[in-house]
């Protein structure tokens, strides 16, 4: 699903990430781990598409209606509750049976009660939670994480647990991360940068 | 080469032999018609930019804007000297020319401040080539303004005089904008093989490391 | 039309996060009324009309770029503009939502500046208001795009004025010709062609601008 070639960044004279080579087949999991500033969250933005490779090919086989990224922010708005935002992205990624299907998510995520609430009285652990259904919330084939388990707290992260454990082998994952420990045994494939 | 027509730059008004405002007027028009030409070939590098996604491009339309806005500099000092010359006053607003001049020469400086202050990268390269592309658009909207402007908002006092050029003149007139024109292809192509030659440098020195 | 349907989604996310945050308006509605009162000692005794006419379009300039200032803020907290780029809508949506949130609180500011102005100082005839109207669709227009690109870099609030004001000097012209000139209809038609040529260029630039 994902070739890259030789893909490199650079802003001006600073090198943000050296060249990677990547064959990353549908259904698969790649982790990909390394050290701060090693470029991990440079790649995977590359692979989002919100950045171009300064050289090298990427063909990231799917286009942006079937993608799903969690960034290190949590690209929702603090002034808007958490049910406002998902409507929008729902609403612009043209999700079918939207007020559904945004219950399903906000319920699995244990953000219902919340669901009225703005943002801005989230905790960070709820944000990222949020976040998360966002990312989820068109049913992407491609899910492109960037340390999805930094800002959660213990409850968050077992949903995320629980969640990647029912998505692992239907959807292409692929994840930077802190702590491999935690999502080991679902990668099949491994990346190390720097 | 750009030395020799610099020369015949200085020579040509001295043939002309029609004092210091008909001489100034032989340097100020071509020098505005170069800055004309600097940002149209500044926008059209930027649309390259956007189209062709090369960064090279990029490059060569700062450069070219860079040269604009020198020229336009000049444009406008020639211009305030031709004012003195020719009608005793540093500034006047009923040249549209002049008016027109400060007006780009203002956006063109904010150019500037938008490119050093965004990173190195697509980013600036992108927003660069916008900005030069809407300042190649104001010229005629801004010139057009300038002419409605001048109803009510500034009465005519001084007529506007280009002068009657006979043959020799108009000769010398020809052999001013070639040289200036040559003068500004100068200066572009050295700032612009020196700003390569410094990429290149870095790029060479991070190579070895 | 979907993307119509975004460009309104779009939209009235901006008005329901302004009525939520109410920062922005009320700071534009405060600005003008003390600018105008600032202008009424700044001019001298028989200015006359026109002079009024010339600080009133100051006034407009000036209470945009306070607006637009923090047009996409928003979108800069929790990086939400990315989620908005990676969305599968045009990026000139984006920007056409932008421009008529930024435009609707425009004229809500205008909605209490121009009666205060009439009461101040001069009044306004229909024509002047259309070249209000005209002049307002360019400033949000071209302000919204060149807000984007300052908020790329440092010192945005500093650059946002630099960037904006070259560019709103004819539409100054056209307002103040529609206000003034016995043929005021050719300085509306300035402005429609300003407005024309401007916001399809900002449209059409949007997309560049906000990726890389």
């Amino acid at each position: 699903m994902i070739r890259a070639r030789g893909i490199e960044k650079r802003y001006g004279r600073r090198r943000a990430l050296a060249p990677v080579d990547l064959d990353v087949p549908r259904d698969a999991f790649l982790l990909v781990t390394g050290a701060n500033g090693s470029g991990k969250t440079t790649l995977l933005r590359l692979l989002a598409g919100l950045a171009a490779p300064t050289r090298g090919s990427l063909d990231v086989g799917v286009d942006r209606a079937r993608l799903g990224f969690l960034a290190h922010e949590p690209l929702v708005y603090r002034e808007l509750t958490g049910v406002e935002n998902l409507e929008l992205f729902g609403r612009l990624y043209r999700v079918p049976e939207r007020r559904e299907r945004i219950g399903m998510l906000l319920e699995r995520f244990g953000l219902w009660e919340a669901r009225n609430e703005r943002v801005s009285a989230f905790s960070r652990g709820m944000t990222q939670r949020l976040a998360l259904c966002r990312a989820l919330l068109h049913g992407p084939e491609l899910l492109v994480l960037d340390e999805p388990y930094t800002a959660l707290d213990e409850q968050g992260a077992d949903l995320l647990d629980r969640a990647l454990d029912e998505l692992v082998g239907t959807r292409t994952f692929v994840v930077s991360t802190h702590e491999p420990k935690r999502v080991e045994r679902l990668a099949t494939a491994r990346l190390a940068l720097g | 080469m750009g030395v020799a027509l610099v020369l015949a730059l200085l020579v040509a008004p001295e043939d002309a032999d029609q004092g210091i405002s008909q001489r100034i007027f032989y340097i100020h028009v071509p020098i505005a018609l170069t800055a004309y030409f600097c940002f149209g070939l500044g926008a059209w590098k930027a649309l390259m930019l956007l189209w062709r996604g090369d960064s090279r491009y990029d490059l060569e339309s700062y450069v070219a804007v860079h040269q604009g806005t020198i020229f336009g500099a000049l444009t406008l000092i020639t211009g305030s000297i031709w004012a003195k010359a020719s009608w005793g006053v540093w500034w006047t607003w009923s040249s549209n020319q002049l008016v027109l001049f400060l007006v780009l020469f203002l956006f063109y400086c904010a150019y500037f401040m938008l490119r050093f202050s965004i990173e190195p990268g697509p980013r600036r390269e992108r927003s660069s080539a916008v900005y030069a592309l809407f300042g190649v658009v104001l010229i005629p909207v801004s010139f057009l303004a300038i002419r409605l402007a001048e109803d009510f908002i500034h009465p005519t006092v001084f007529t506007r005089e280009g002068p009657q050029m006979t043959g020799t003149m108009f000769a010398a007139f020809c052999v001013s904008w070639a040289a200036v024109t040559l003068l500004a292809y100068v200066l572009y192509r050295v700032e612009l093989l020196g700003k390569r030659l410094d990429v290149d440098l870095r790029e060479l020195r991070e190579a070895l490391q | 039309m979907s993307y119509l349907a975004d460009v309104a989604a779009l939209t009235r996310k901006d008005l329901r996060v302004e009525l939520r945050a109410r920062d922005t308006l009320p700071a534009m509605l405060l600005f003008v009324l003390s600018t105008l009162v600032v202008f009424h000692f700044a001019l001298p005794e028989g200015a006359g009309d026109d002079a009024a006419y010339g600080l009133l379009w100051v006034a407009i300039v000036f209470t945009a770029l306070l607006g637009l200032a923090r047009a996409w803020v928003p979108e800069q907290e929790h990086g939400v503009l990315d989620g908005l780029v990676l969305a599968p809508c045009d990026r000139s949506a984006i920007w056409l939502g932008k421009t008529l949130a930024t435009l609707a609180f425009l004229l809500a500011a205008q909605v209490v500046a121009i009666p205060a102005f009439v009461l101040f100082f001069a009044p306004l005839d229909a024509t002047a208001l259309a070249g209000v109207l005209l002049a307002n669709v360019g400033i949000c227009a071209v302000g919204s795009l060149m807000a984007a690109m300052a908020a790329a870099g440092r010192a945005r609030e500093l650059l946002l004025p630099l960037l904006l004001l070259p560019l709103a000097i004819p539409l100054v012209v056209g307002g103040m010709g529609a206000a003034i000139s016995p043929d005021g209809g050719r300085f509306l038609l300035f402005l429609a062609l300003y407005d024309a040529v401007f916001a399809v260029l900002s449209w059409a630039s949007f997309e560049y601008v906000v990726t890389e």
